[in-house]
C-alpha cells in the first residue's frame, strides 16, 4: 500500500507549484520562470535547513519551508519588474529566471561549500502516520499511514488557493486583470499592483514547492536536484485549465505517473509497462489537453500582454 | 539617434551591463574580478587549442540560434529547440552506427537524418499552432521532455543493450578532420562549422531575397495583414517551424557527428537550446547577428572552464552573466527609453 502515499509524496511539490502559476497567469503574467523558482526554493531550504539545524532542531524544515517562501517571491521580483515595469516578453523573462537560478545557486554552492553540491540534511520531512485517522479501518491504512504532512498540506492549500481565487474580492479583481486589464483598471483596480501580487504569490508558492521537493525527496542541493519539476508544474497547471482545484487534480496524477516510474518494477501489474511511457506522459497528455481531445485548456485573455495605460 | 545605431547600442549595452553585474557579484562573494577575467581571456584564447575548443562550441550556439531566430521573426518563440537538437543528435548518431558507407554518402546522409528529425519534431507544434491554434510555447516545451525521455528510451533499448551509450560512429560517418585537430592543437575542432556559416547564408537568403522569405517575415509582423494580402497564414507558421526545427537537428548533428561522435543516455539537457534563445535575443534574430552573439557565447562558455582553475572563481559565473545578458535584452524597452532621453539632451 506503498502507492498513494508515494503518489502524494511526488505531487506535493508539483501542486505547490502549480498554485504559483495560477496566481501569476490568472494575473496576465505568463511565467514560465517556476523551474527557476522551486531551484530557488530548494537551495535555500537545504541550506536554511544545514545551516540552523542546531538551532532550530525538529522545527527547521518547516522553518526552511518559510524562508525558502520568502526567497522564492524575492526572486521573482525580477520576473515582476522586468516582465510588468520593463515590458519584457514574458516568456523570454521566464528562461532568463531559469538560466539565473541555475547558474546563481551553483555559484552559491560552490562559494559557500567549495564543491558541487551541499551536503546531506539531518533531518527532513519524513514518513508519519497521521494521528487518530490512521486508525480508520481500511482508509486508514492506505491513506494515512506510512505518509507525509506535506502531501496534506498540499491539498489544504489548494483548497485555500480556490477559495482565494474564486470566492473572495481579490481573487475577483486578480482574474479580472488577466482577462481585460483595461475593463479592470476603469473599475478602479491597480492593475500592476495586482500583477505583481500575482507573481509574488507564484514565487512564493513556487519556492515553497521547491523546498518541499529538496526536503522530502532529495534531502540536498545539486545542479540536477530540481531537473524538470517546474515545467512538470505548468504543464498540471495548464492541464488543470488554470483552476486551482483541477491544477491539484492533474499534479496528482502526474505525481503518480512519477512515482510509478520508479516504484512501477515492484508492482507487479505495472511491471509490462515500459517505464519511458509513464515518464512522457503528463507532457503528452498536457499537449492534448491544449490541442482540445480531452477538453479544451484556454489561458487566461490578456497573459503575455502588457497593460499600457492609455493605449487602445 | 538612428534607429541601426539604437539597434546596435541595445544589445552591447545589455552585454556591458551584465558583465558589470556579473562583477559586482564576483567583489560581493570575495573574487578578484580583474583575475576572473584574464583566466576567462586566457582560457579561450591563451593557446590554439583553445581557440580551436571556442570555435567547436560556438558551431552548434550559431545553429540553435538561427533556429530560435527563424521562427522568432515569423512570430513564433520555439522553446523546443533543445528537443530538436536531441532528436537531431540521436538521429545522426543512429545512422551513424547503424550503416557502413562510403564517407561520401555516409556523411551527407547522417546530417540529414538530423535535419529531417530536427524539422519533424518541430513540425507537430507547427501544426497544432497552426490547426488548432495552440500556443507554440507550452508545446514545445512539452516536447522537450517527450524528447528526452524517448531518446533515453531509444539509446538504452533500440540501440544498445541496456547500455547507456551508442557506442562510437563509424568513420566514415564523422564530421571531424585530422587536419583540423592537427591545427589547433589536437583540439575537437570539426567541419561542423563550415555547415554553420552556410546555414548563416541560408536563412538571410533565404528571409531577405525570396519571395517565401517576405511572406514568412509578413506573417512575423502582421498575421492578419499576411492573410489579408492572400497570404497563407498556417502554411507559412507550419514552414517556419519546420525550418527552424531542422537548424536544431543539424545542430544536433554538430555534437553527434563532431563533437562527440555517439550519443549517452541524459539525466537533464545539454542546455544548447536555452543558450540558442539567448543567441538569437542578443543577436536581434538576424543571420549575422547570430553569428556574432554565438561567438561571444562561445568564448564566455568555453574560457569560464578556465576560471576555477586560474583565479579560483566558479565557472557557473558566467552562466549568471549569460542569464543577465538575456535579462537586460528583454527589458531593452527601458534601454531604449534610457537611449532616447540622452539623445533628446544632446539635441537641446
Amino acid at each position: 500500500m506503498i502507492l498513494v502515499p508515494s503518489t502524494l509524496l511526488w505531487a506535493a511539490p508539483l501542486v505547490f507549484t502549480a498554485l504559483g502559476g495560477i496566481f501569476s497567469e490568472r494575473s496576465g503574467v505568463v511565467n514560465i520562470g517556476l523551474e527557476g523558482l522551486m531551484v530557488i526554493g530548494a537551495f535555500t531550504a537545504i541550506v536554511f535547513n544545514l545551516t540552523t539545524y542546531d538551532t532550530f532542531g525538529s522545527a527547521t524544515p518547516w522553518i526552511a519551508l518559510l524562508v525558502a517562501m520568502a526567497a522564492g517571491a524575492f526572486f521573482s521580483l525580477f520576473h515582476a519588474v522586468a516582465s510588468i515595469t520593463f515590458r519584457a516578453d514574458h516568456t523570454v523573462s521566464g528562461v532568463a529566471i531559469n538560466l539565473l537560478a541555475t547558474g546563481l545557486t551553483l555559484f552559491l554552492v560552490k562559494l559557500i561549500y567549495d564543491k558541487g553540491e551541499t551536503g546531506i540534511i539531518s533531518k527532513g520531512f519524513s514518513k508519519v502516520d497521521i494521528p487518530v485517522l490512521k486508525d480508520i479501518p481500511v482508509i486508514g491504512k492506505i491513506f494515512f499511514q506510512d505518509t507525509y504532512w506535506t502531501s496534506f498540506l498540499a491539498i489544504l492549500v489548494a483548497i485555500i488557493v480556490w477559495y482565494v481565487v474564486f470566492k473572495t474580492p481579490f481573487g475577483l479583481r486578480l482574474r479580472s486583470v488577466g482577462e481585460h486589464p483595461m475593463a479592470a483598471d476603469t473599475m478602479g483596480i491597480n492593475v500592476t499592483k495586482m500583477r505583481y501580487l500575482g507573481v509574488l504569490l507564484s514565487g512564493a508558492l513556487g519556492g515553497l514547492g521547491g523546498g518541499v521537493y529538496a526536503q522530502s525527496i532529495t534531502s540536498n542541493f545539486s545542479h540536477s536536484t530540481i531537473s524538470g519539476q517546474g515545467f512538470m508544474a505548468l504543464a498540471a497547471m495548464i492541464f488543470g485549465k488554470w483552476h486551482p482545484l483541477g491544477a491539484l487534480g492533474a499534479a496528482i496524477f502526474f505525481g503518480f505517473a512519477q512515482s510509478i516510474s520508479i516504484i512501477g518494477s515492484s508492482l507487479p501489474f505495472l511491471k509490462e509497462i515500459p517505464s519511458v511511457y509513464l515518464l512522457i506522459a503528463p507532457y503528452v497528455l498536457t499537449i492534448l489537453a491544449l490541442t482540445g481531445f480531452i477538453g479544451r485548456a484556454d489561458a487566461p485573455k490578456a497573459v503575455g500582454t502588457h497593460y499600457i495605460k492609455g493605449s487602445r | 539617434m538612428s534607429k541601426r545605431l539604437r539597434s546596435i547600442l541595445t544589445p552591447v549595452i545589455a552585454v556591458l551591463l551584465g558583465i558589470l553585474v556579473g562583477t559586482i557579484i564576483m567583489i560581493v562573494s570575495g573574487y578578484d574580478p580583474i583575475a576572473a577575467f584574464t583566466a576567462l581571456w586566457n582560457g579561450a584564447f591563451g593557446d590554439i587549442y583553445y581557440i580551436g575548443e571556442v570555435v567547436r562550441q560556438f558551431t552548434p550556439y550559431i545553429l540553435a540560434g538561427l533556429a530560435v531566430a527563424f521562427a522568432f521573426r515569423v512570430g513564433l518563440f520555439n522553446i523546443g529547440v533543445e528537443g530538436q537538437f536531441l532528436v537531431g543528435w540521436l538521429a545522426a548518431v543512429w545512422v551513424g552506427v547503424a550503416f557502413d558507407l562510403p564517407r561520401v554518402i555516409h556523411l551527407p546522409l547522417a546530417i540529414l537524418a538530423a535535419i529531417v528529425a530536427g524539422a519533424l519534431w518541430a513540425f507537430i507544434p507547427g501544426l497544432l499552432k497552426a490547426r488548432f491554434r495552440v500556443h507554440e510555447v507550452i508545446v514545445t516545451i512539452m516536447m522537450n521532455y517527450v524528447a528526452l525521455h524517448l531518446s533515453n528510451y531509444i539509446i538504452r533499448n533500440v540501440i544498445s543493450h541496456k547500455g547507456d551509450n551508442t557506442g562510437p560512429i563509424h568513420k566514415s560517418a564523422t564530421l571531424r578532420s585530422e587536419w583540423l585537430e592537427s591545427l589547433t592543437d589536437y583540439s575537437r575542432l570539426h567541419w561542423g562549422i563550415i555547415l554553420a556559416i552556410l546555414s548563416c547564408f541560408v536563412m538571410w537568403f533565404l528571409l531577405e531575397r525570396t519571395t517565401r522569405g517576405f511572406e514568412l517575415r509578413s506573417v512575423g509582423f502582421n498575421q492578419h495583414a499576411a492573410h489579408y494580402a492572400g497570404m497563407n497564414v498556417n502554411k507559412n507558421i507550419i514552414l517556419s517551424m519546420l525550418i527552424s526545427g531542422a537548424f536544431a537537428g543539424l545542430a544536433g548533428a554538430m555534437e553527434g557527428l563532431g563533437t562527440f561522435e555517439y550519443a549517452a543516455v541524459k539525466g537533464g539537457f545539454s542546455g544548447v537550446g536555452f543558450d540558442g534563445i539567448a543567441v538569437a535575443l542578443l543577436g536581434g534574430n538576424t543571420a549575422l547577428g547570430v553569428f556574432f552573439s554565438a561567438i561571444l557565447f562561445g568564448v564566455l562558455k568555453v574560457g569560464a572552464l578556465n576560471m576555477p582553475l586560474e583565479a579560483g572563481v566558479p565557472n557557473e559565473l558566467v552562466d549568471i552573466i549569460i542569464a543577465l545578458i538575456v535579462f537586460f535584452v528583454a527589458s531593452s524597452y527601458i534601454i531604449r527609453v534610457f537611449l532616447d532621453r540622452i539623445s533628446k539632451k544632446e539635441v537641446k
